[in-house]
């Protein structure tokens, strides 16, 4: 899959006192990811070519992709697309891509959200305020062992693009 | 097209008492932010300094302070010749209680476009604000390089 075309559209870095291992470890198992990813699955395929699924708590896939990029412990890029019917047509594909690099005696972990094409900021509203949640969660996960359980608003925004854009939103 | 701004968000499980005592008691500031010490009464309209080695980096004026909600500063970096020239951006804390944590939002904004503070302080914030969470949540800094940090 070519992803030149896809532009970054949202950055977030943190750093967090573990190893590049064990970020690794985070990002891509399901016991871990159920912890700071409010109860979501995270299922990968060791190989770029794969399937990448983060699969709901009522056994559902919530978001589908495939592995761009599996360079353990330094690069996971995956396509990352919301299930709901009509909305890879409405939007095209979005990319997210986590780098891990030793700073100091952390790891500085940077998410880029990419898309391949211009998308609105109501729907980038959904995801500026969902990753620095799920981001600082697994923060506390690997430095205290305990998750933040954050209580979002439900991102009204994006939701209302999204169905105005035909995309098959459950529940509106 | 975006604006010239810097915004973080993060979560930490304290208070926003204990919060605010973070971002504004000296001997705090010191052991999380980057060998920076913060210095003020942090009432409207006074000096706030951030020193490293006993040399002041960033000059401030306290804009707004409403503990433990929110608190705003004026910010000129006098440790670059450019930086210097540059007019004083504006920082901006929210604290926002959630449940057992605090919901943090820090917007860094007023830059002139192609300023030289902004992709500065874009890259001191996020180990700023991660070396923040770390010692409220684990009462460990994170020790970072310190060497490229803003």
């Amino acid at each position: 899959m070519d992803i030149s075309r896809f532009k970054p559209s949202l950055v977030y870095t943190i750093y967090i006192a573990a190893t590049p291992e064990r970020v690794w470890q985070a990002l891509t198992s399901a016991d871990d990811s159920r912890q700071y990813f409010s109860g979501f699955a995270v299922e990968v395929t060791s190989e770029a070519g794969g399937t990448f699924v983060l699969r709901a708590p009522d056994g559902s896939v919530h978001i589908g992709g495939k592995v761009i990029t599996y360079a353990p412990p330094r690069k996971l890029a995956v396509t990352f697309n919301v299930s709901w019917p009509g909305l890879v047509e409405a939007l095209g594909e979005t990319l997210v891509t986590y780098e891990i690099e030793q700073a100091g005696d952390a790891v500085r972990l940077t998410m880029t959200e990419s898309h391949e094409r211009e998308i609105d900021e109501d729907i980038l509203s959904g995801g500026r305020a969902g990753w620095p949640a799920i981001l600082s969660s697994l923060k506390s996960v690997l430095e205290t062992g305990k998750p933040l359980v954050v209580k979002m608003e439900l991102p009204v925004k994006m939701l209302a693009a999204l169905k105005w854009l035909g995309v098959k939103v459950p529940g509106m | 097209m975006s604006k010239p701004e810097f915004v973080y968000t993060t979560y930490i499980k304290t208070t926003p008492d204990k919060l605010w005592h973070a971002l504004t008691d000296r001997e705090f500031t010191h052991r999380y932010w980057m060998n920076c010490t913060l210095t003020s009464d942090w009432k409207a309209g006074s000096r706030m300094t951030m020193e490293r080695d006993g040399e002041v980096k960033n000059e401030c004026v306290i804009l707004e302070s409403d503990p433990p909600r929110k608190l705003s500063y004026s910010w000129v970096s006098i440790f670059d010749e450019d930086m210097k020239k540059e007019k004083p951006s504006r920082v901006t804390y929210v604290i926002e209680q959630r449940g057992d944590m605090v919901k943090l939002v820090v917007t860094h904004e007023g830059f002139a476009d192609g300023s030289k503070t902004l992709p500065s302080v874009a890259i001191g914030w996020p180990m700023v604000l991660s070396s923040l969470k770390s010692i409220l949540e684990t009462g460990q800094p994170l020790i970072l390089d310190p060497s490229k940090d803003a």
